[in-house]
């Protein structure tokens, strides 16, 4: 144990003494940032160079009220004109387009027939914003024509708010799924993260002990397996100091530049990931919905939730790390390493696929429930899935699957690992690998 | 005799190649042993089993009369052949992190690591990178990490390669004192002259199997044909020379006189005594070189591994 320590604390302090470790911690968070801001505010300067936008009406049903400026359109009546003036127009690049809705009273057939022209290709939002316009004028002139009264239409609107009761009986919130969505996809995402940049890290450091031929030296003192460990456990210990070192630094940079420029980071940042269980939120959010939001949030099992992810996240790291512990020490060189750490990497990628694709929609369809039990991918689709409630002994039958193969693929590494870190000047391949597993190292 | 290590009859294969086919080895307490062998003969296999790098697939070995064990780590020190430094670590730190892996305390370690970095004029080389350090120097660092924990038994792989004569004399010199302090050292080379000059025992791996094994001088004892250089300053050069083709096996001498001699190497038949031989020569005219060929480590080593 004396040993285990010391060889963590070492691997600990190389990491985090390493300049470009310390640069990168720093530094990650500022461009982060400034990423954000960038966006931010190229965004805002596209939003000021509003579109200008001519109309032509010869249907006469139009007015300028039924066209809204907004800050990225504005609209000009051309109707005067004629639709080839108007052409013209923009044809020598003073407006954006042209929107021309022809002679007729029969909104049907106007529908069919309203043409915008234009040289350029207008967003997939313009148009819809045209036609919004559009559809608006045209159903409250149908519904006129019908006799009806469009006041009283307005007012007798009703907006259904569907509440959710769980069984408990609690009211529970819509916005809720939308919140364990995003735990879930952060959770998944960051485990993805940090197995690649801290699994890729332990790999380095086995491949610095073998290059600087140090290892023999060291393995006549500790087992291999004791340094293997050694090393996942203190590169792991690193990561995690840089994660919470970003995580702190984020909140403080984006809490000054939200208190000095007014403007809410928080939210620049969250608009980066455009998600519609969000959007869903913004529309339909009310003070009482927030309060009861509030409420679930609370009530959410934060302590299991927590323990969960430690776990997973853990057990995640550990074994995608002992592959790449071992990928070290098969090779002589970080050249050599591509072609073992692609099929590596290869789950990893497929369980945040379908973490996003599938367990979001479906938490607890067949392929979620499949793939959270599958050891190489269970980390990330049951750290998406816990969120939304998956029954105890699901959990238990994972995580039992996922500390049966990581002790047996701990224990296979590091064979590979034992035989590797002492096998100089010969490229190894898969069949190597497979021999390797048969000696009798320790 | 007390032996500080015993293998008995280790056997280990890796794939379709036998490394160790079943060497055993007796090594006496407080000696110099010499392990050689040609390159990939199964010596550094046996090294690392002997370190418990790795395990035999059979036989066994017992150190100090105790089964050898996990335990037992601490008190070996090992130089291996592939050896170096951390190149992101000071020396300092990293021979203290190294020797605190042996089990030694921070504070002992630092104090041990004082004193040899003083003897060996490297103190001020402490926080230095490993980069900034010549070959030589590296290589004392490693000596130093191999002997800090005062081991029962170390085991040096190639310790001279790297080094200049004078760091050579230095390093040979520390080993001898460290067996007459009581180690028992394991010595692995190729270097024949130093075998000569160190080793009080030795055993010659060929192949995977142990083909010779024993003290230097009953090897040599062994290994010599009782052939004798001689050299005589004698009036009866012809005579003399006619009855020594006559009556014994002679070859031609392959060795350099000052004065102006006869001179041949002689062979003696199991009939024949050197003593009869040198009376003759005295006989008849003064004798100027009369001595026993013995086999050099490396003739030795050289002839066993070509009669294998």
């Amino acid at each position: 144990m004396r040993k285990l320590s010391l060889i963590i604390k070492r691997e600990f302090f190389a990491k985090i003494r390493n300049k470009s470790f310390v640069i990168m911690t720093f530094l990650s968070p500022i461009i982060f940032v400034g990423m954000g801001f960038l966006i931010y505010f190229l965004n805002q300067e596209n939003d000021q160079n509003a579109k200008k936008i001519l109309f032509v009406d010869e249907s006469t049903i139009f007015s300028e009220e039924d066209f809204k400026n907004t800050t990225s359109i504005q609209f000009t009546d051309f109707s005067g004109f004629g639709i080839e003036f108007a052409k013209e127009k923009v044809v020598q690049n003073d407006y954006f387009g042209v929107l021309y809705i022809p002679k007729s009273n029969k909104p049907k057939e106007i529908a069919k027939a309203v043409t915008f022209y234009t040289n350029d290709t207008p967003s997939f939002e313009l148009t819809k914003v045209l036609e919004r316009y559009v559809e608006k004028k045209l159903q409250n002139k149908t519904l006129e024509s019908f006799g009806l009264d469009l006041q009283s239409m307005i007012t007798s609107k009703i907006e259904a708010n569907l509440k959710i009761v769980d069984f408990s009986g609690e009211e529970t919130s819509r916005l809720l799924a939308g919140l364990k969505i995003g735990i879930g996809a952060v959770a998944g995402y960051l485990l993805m993260m940090f197995v690649i940049i801290y699994g890729t890290s332990v790999m380095r450091s086995v491949l610095e002990e073998k290059t600087s031929r140090i290892v023999e030296v060291i393995v006549s003192s500790v087992k291999p397996f004791q340094l293997m460990l050694g090393k996942i456990i203190g590169n792991a210990g690193a990561g995690l100091l840089q994660f919470t070192i970003w995580g702190f630094l984020l909140f403080f940079i984006l809490s000054i530049l939200s208190a000095s420029l007014g403007v809410d980071m928080f939210e620049i940042q969250s608009s980066r990931f455009p998600q519609a269980p969000l959007e869903m939120a913004n529309n339909i959010a009310n003070p009482s919905e927030m309060q009861l939001l509030f409420k679930e949030i609370v009530r959410l099992p934060i302590f299991k939730l927590f323990m969960l992810f430690i776990f997973y996240f853990f057990g995640g790291f550990m074994l995608y790390s002992s592959f790449f512990a071992s990928i070290g020490a098969a090779v002589d060189s970080e050249t050599d390493t591509q072609q073992f750490v692609l099929p590596v990497i290869l789950p990893l990628i497929v369980a945040v696929y379908i973490g996003f694709a599938i367990v979001i929609h479906q938490p607890n369809g067949l392929v979620s429930t499949i793939f959270s039990h599958i050891p190489f991918t269970a980390p990330v689709v049951m750290l998406m899935r816990v969120p939304f409630g998956v029954s105890w002994w699901e959990i238990l039958i994972s995580m039992l699957i996922l500390l049966v193969s990581f002790i047996f693929m701990v224990w296979l590494a590091a064979k590979i690992y034992g035989v590797g870190i002492l096998m100089y000047g010969k490229k190894t391949t898969y069949k190597d690998l497979y021999n390797w597993l048969k000696y009798n190292c320790f | 005799m007390d032996y500080l290590l015993e293998i008995n009859n280790v056997v280990k294969t890796y794939q379709n190649y036998t490394a160790l086919n079943g060497v055993s080895l007796k090594i006496p307490k407080g000696s110099v042993f010499g392990l050689l062998g040609p390159n990939g003969a199964g010596k550094t296999s046996l090294l690392r089993i002997i370190n418990q790098i790795t395990t035999p697939d059979s036989g066994t070995l017992y150190l100090d009369g105790e089964k050898l064990a996990a335990k037992h780590i601490g008190q070996i020190g090992y130089l291996p052949e592939e050896r170096g430094l951390y190149t992101s670590m000071k020396i300092g730190e990293q021979a203290l992190y190294l020797a605190q892996l042996k089990g030694l305390s921070k504070v002992e370690a630092k104090k041990r690591l004082h004193y040899w970095f003083d003897k060996f004029d490297i103190a001020p080389w402490w926080n230095k990178k490993i980069g900034e350090l010549s070959k030589g120097m590296a290589q004392k660092v490693q000596f130093i990490v191999t002997v800090l924990h005062q081991p029962k038994l170390l085991i040096f792989d190639e310790p001279f390669s790297g080094f200049d004569p004078i760091n050579v004399q230095t390093i040979a010199k520390e080993i001898l004192q460290l067996r007459d302090k009581g180690a028992t050292i394991i010595f692995s080379t190729h270097r024949m002259e130093s075998v000569e000059e160190m080793c009080d025992e030795i055993a010659l791996i060929n192949k995977s199997n142990k083909i010779l094994d024993g003290k230097l001088n009953d090897i040599k004892r062994q290994f010599k044909t009782n052939t004798f250089q001689v050299g005589l300053k004698t009036v009866e050069f012809l005579e003399v020379e006619r009855y020594l083709k006559d009556n014994f096996d002679t070859f031609p001498a392959n060795f350099k006189l000052v004065e102006d001699c006869l001179s041949l190497n002689i062979k003696l038949n199991k009939n024949q005594s050197a003593n009869d031989l040198l009376q003759y020569l005295m006989s008849k005219g003064e004798v100027q070189h009369f001595v026993e060929l013995i086999p050099s480590a490396n003739e030795i080593f050289i002839k066993a591994v070509n009669n294998d």
